[in-house]
């Protein structure tokens, strides 16, 4: 985590230690500068880009809201499933976070008017409202963004086909976001609820862009800082060791005076592999809780199991309790019981490096590409087939029988019977390679003590393979 | 700070439309009736009776309480729309003339399917109706209910195409449209038999020229559009090749021959007719048929088509019964 109230040596920033630490930053080669492209700062820096953008995402949710809740109840026909579950998910997942880390979050609509509250204005700053209270310490890290990740998987099956029940869901986090804002200082909302930015930040590291600092040492020199200040996460840059936080909002960027951030290309994954100071065992929860939700939904959504469906759609009834006992069942009993296993395997054979929680929040690491890769293969298997819904639903968003486009009932669906699971295979198999070659660097390449995690990988990559093509 | 007012305007104006437009499109359907379809044995529809202007645009929203049902209104050009369970169909009607319209299902949907009616009234700004000629078989005073049978049937189905290629004169007054209205098959054929210059025909020549002059009063498109007709609304009674042995034949049948006591005198047989038997058939002339269709009832389940079929329809599913009975092929 990278936020101020984190790093203690904030006010003595030249500190020797630290210092040498952050010029490390400096010295990992495999960057290139985006911002070296003339015209993309220019665009990046002046607020009213995104500001279009993000005034046009917020449209677009509200009247998301709108259609959901006073659309045709007929899922496939309503603008907030189809558009926000198989068009925004399937970018989301296909495009925003492989390429992009927190890129969604850039523009993402459900934070704004709680910022734009919190301080005063959209473009400037004025007299804000809210209370600016400190997050309490107690609900820091991903804890809670897991738990609100595995309330929506519990409710999910209808959640994601109701029109109401979405419309309803993104109502409450509408004014979950805005109440925050208004309570507590800065994106409490973000960094610390919001069930998308909980896994869009831990894929962020697997991401080929980061933005960072480029010369801590005029960092350290300047007492302002005002990237810190300008920063609506809270975040101080100099401060980033992975992009699992930055939202890439790029105020920052706007507020530095010498020009000294940087937004990198990078190789893919290049925040993990390395063992980590700090003991996350809330990102290792989120990492894993992301591996058993990924498992339950392909189970329910396109696995053979009828009577499973079924008893996800019965909310309420004595079926989807047992259907919910399992699925919390799965993500806070087996794979981290697994998981720790696992790891504790390995470390019997290879004598303890260090404590077995801080041995298991790093290893976790190891399971990103895995559970990124199993959620672009799970995205494949529905939204491609279901493309078709996209067109007709922007030509009738509500289902009222509208034709905006003079599409008519054109329902365009693209076959990918044969193609499909062939990239599900290939995405499957990156995610296992990948993640086997993130565990052996953590193990510093001492093979026997990364046999167990590979065990859990293949388990895990055959389990989907099973699930997605049988 | 101006830009700043400018970007609040900008958002706020995106908002209003992101609101407005889903609102000003539900305000609007929330303006038409919801019309809840069901099958006859539960209630039909829901409501049965609607009442609205000339040239008013009437929004009706239907919906299906139960199974698939279809929505079409009597004699109009209006095509029918499905009205699906869970969900809603709009449908927006303007009528320019005053009358009271039938609305139907057109879906086989339950054995009573053809209860399912409902009607609108359309009031003009002038409450003069317009007099409506009275149909053949109330001029000619036929009794359409009476039993029939033909005295005489050829021994095989009498065709147009054996007629044209005997070459006979056939004499004007049985050619017209008129008579073919009001005379049965069986009339023709004996007034046909009684003409001096026909006398040495065999009796199957003359059924042969009765298909001829059949043939000659309808036309390959008229009997096309029958042919839909049937299809669609008698054929689940009637069955598809007409022998009475519909889908639904059976299940009308049943009621009264469990009681049978409830059988009146003069009860017709409640199994629907069969068009392929000449007896009753070769007896009946297109005003029979038309007044059957129209007026339905005879005893039995048949519904009654009038207000449904317009007149041009009518004639249309007459011209196609006729085949069940006569080979009807033109000339090559």
């Amino acid at each position: 985590m990278s936020t101020l109230q984190e790093i203690p040596w904030l006010d003595k920033a030249a500190a020797d230690e630290n210092a040498k630490a952050i010029r490390q930053a400096r010295t990992v080669r495999n960057r290139y500068n985006l911002l070296r492209i003339s015209w993309l700062l220019p665009l990046l820096i002046n607020r009213w880009p995104q500001f279009v953008i993000r005034a046009m995402t917020l449209a677009g949710f509200v009247f998301t809201i709108t259609a959901g809740l006073i659309g045709t109840r007929v899922g496939s026909h309503n603008f907030a499933i189809i558009f926000v579950w198989i068009a925004w998910w399937t970018a989301l997942k296909l495009s925003f976070i492989p390429f992009g880390g927190r890129s969604w979050c850039s523009i993402c609509p459900i934070p704004l008017p709680g910022d734009w509250l919190q301080q005063g204005g959209i473009l400037t700053k004025g007299r804000g409202l809210g209370l600016n209270l400190h997050w309490p310490k107690r609900l820091k890290g991903s804890w809670l963004q897991s738990g609100a990740f595995l309330l929506i998987g519990l409710f999910s099956a209808v959640t994601l086909t109701d029109p109401r029940v979405t419309g309803w869901v993104f109502v409450a986090l509408f004014g979950l976001s805005i109440g925050l804002s208004l309570v507590f200082e800065r994106r409490a909302f973000c960094s610390h609820i919001c069930p998308i930015g909980g896994f869009t930040g831990i894929y962020a590291q697997t991401a080929p862009i980061e933005l960072r600092v480029i010369d801590t040492e005029i960092c350290a020199k300047h007492d302002d800082k005002s990237c810190y200040r300008g920063c609506p996460w809270g975040l101080y840059p100099v401060a980033f060791r992975d992009s699992a936080t930055c939202g890439l909002c790029m105020e920052c960027l706007r507020a530095c005076p010498q020009d000294n951030l940087a937004l990198n290309l990078r190789p893919f994954g290049a925040d993990i592999g390395k063992p980590r100071t700090a003991k996350r065992l809330d990102e290792a929860f989120l990492t894993l809780v992301m591996l058993g939700s990924v498992l339950a939904f392909t189970s329910v959504f396109v696995g053979p199991w009828g009577w499973l469906k079924s008893a996800a759609y019965a909310i309420g009834s004595l079926r989807w309790v047992g259907y919910a006992l399992g699925f919390l069942a799965l993500n806070l009993i087996v794979l981290p019981g697994l998981f720790s296993l696992a790891v504790w395997a390995g470390q019997k054979y290879t004598g303890k490096k260090f404590p077995l929680n801080r041995e298991i929040a790093n290893q976790a690491q190891a399971l990103l590409p895995l559970g990124l890769m199993a959620w672009i293969a799970f995205t494949v298997s529905f939204a491609l087939p279901k493309w078709g819904y996209v067109v007709a639903v922007i030509n009738d968003p509500l289902g009222w029988g509208w034709n905006l486009l003079g599409a008519g009932n054109i329902l365009w669906s693209p076959d990918v019977s044969g193609f499909s699971p062939v990239l599900q295979v290939i995405l499957l198999l990156i995610g296992l390679f990948w993640s086997a070659n993130v565990a052996r660097r953590l193990a510093d390449s001492d093979y026997r003590r990364t046999v167990p995690i590979q065990v859990f990988c293949l388990a895990f990559t055959l389990g989907m393979l099973w699930l997605l093509i049988g | 700070m101006r830009k700043e007012w400018f970007a609040r305007i900008f958002v706020i104006l995106l908002l209003a439309a992101a609101i407005s437009i889903p609102v000003a499109g539900w305000w609007k359907r929330s303006q038409g009736i919801v019309i809840h379809a069901r099958m006859a044995e539960t209630g039909g529809w829901t409501p049965e009776n609607l009442t609205v202007q000339v040239g008013q645009p009437l929004h009706l929203r239907l919906t299906s309480d139960d199974v698939t049902h279809s929505f079409a209104i009597g004699q109009s050009d209006q095509p029918p729309v499905d009205v699906i369970p869970g969900e809603m169909t709009d449908v927006t009607l303007v009528f320019d003339r005053p009358g009271k319209y039938t609305f139907y299902c057109t879906r086989w949907c339950s054995v009573n399917h053809w209860r399912m009616r409902g009607t609108i009234e359309v009031t003009g700004p002038t409450t003069t109706t317009e007099a409506v000629a009275p149909p053949l078989y109330v001029t000619l005073g036929l009794d359409i209910d009476a039993k029939h049978q033909a005295e005489f049937v050829p021994a095989e189905t009498p065709s147009a195409l054996r007629g044209a290629l005997l070459h006979q004169v056939i004499p004007p007054a049985y050619q017209s449209r008129e008579y073919y209205l009001i005379h049965t098959p069986v009339e023709l054929w004996k007034a046909l038999g009684g003409e001096p210059a026909l006398q040495k025909l065999y009796d199957q020549d003359v059924w042969d020229l009765v298909a001829w002059v059949w043939q000659a009063n309808t036309t390959s498109q008229e009997l096309q559009l029958g042919k839909q007709l049937y299809a669609a609304n008698c054929a689940a009674c009637h069955g598809e090749q007409s022998g009475g042995n519909g889908v639904f034949a059976d299940q009308l049948a049943q009621p009264k021959s469990k009681n049978p006591t409830g059988m009146q005198a003069g009860d017709m047989p409640v199994k629907p007719a069969n068009f392929t038997d000449p007896n009753t058939m070769l007896s009946a002339s297109p005003a029979h048929l038309q007044g059957k269709i129209i007026r339905g009832g005879m005893g039995t389940s048949m519904p009654y088509w009038g207000p449904i079929f317009t007149e041009k329809q009518t004639w249309a599913l007459i011209a196609y019964l006729w085949t069940f009975q006569i080979e009807m092929e033109k000339l090559p």
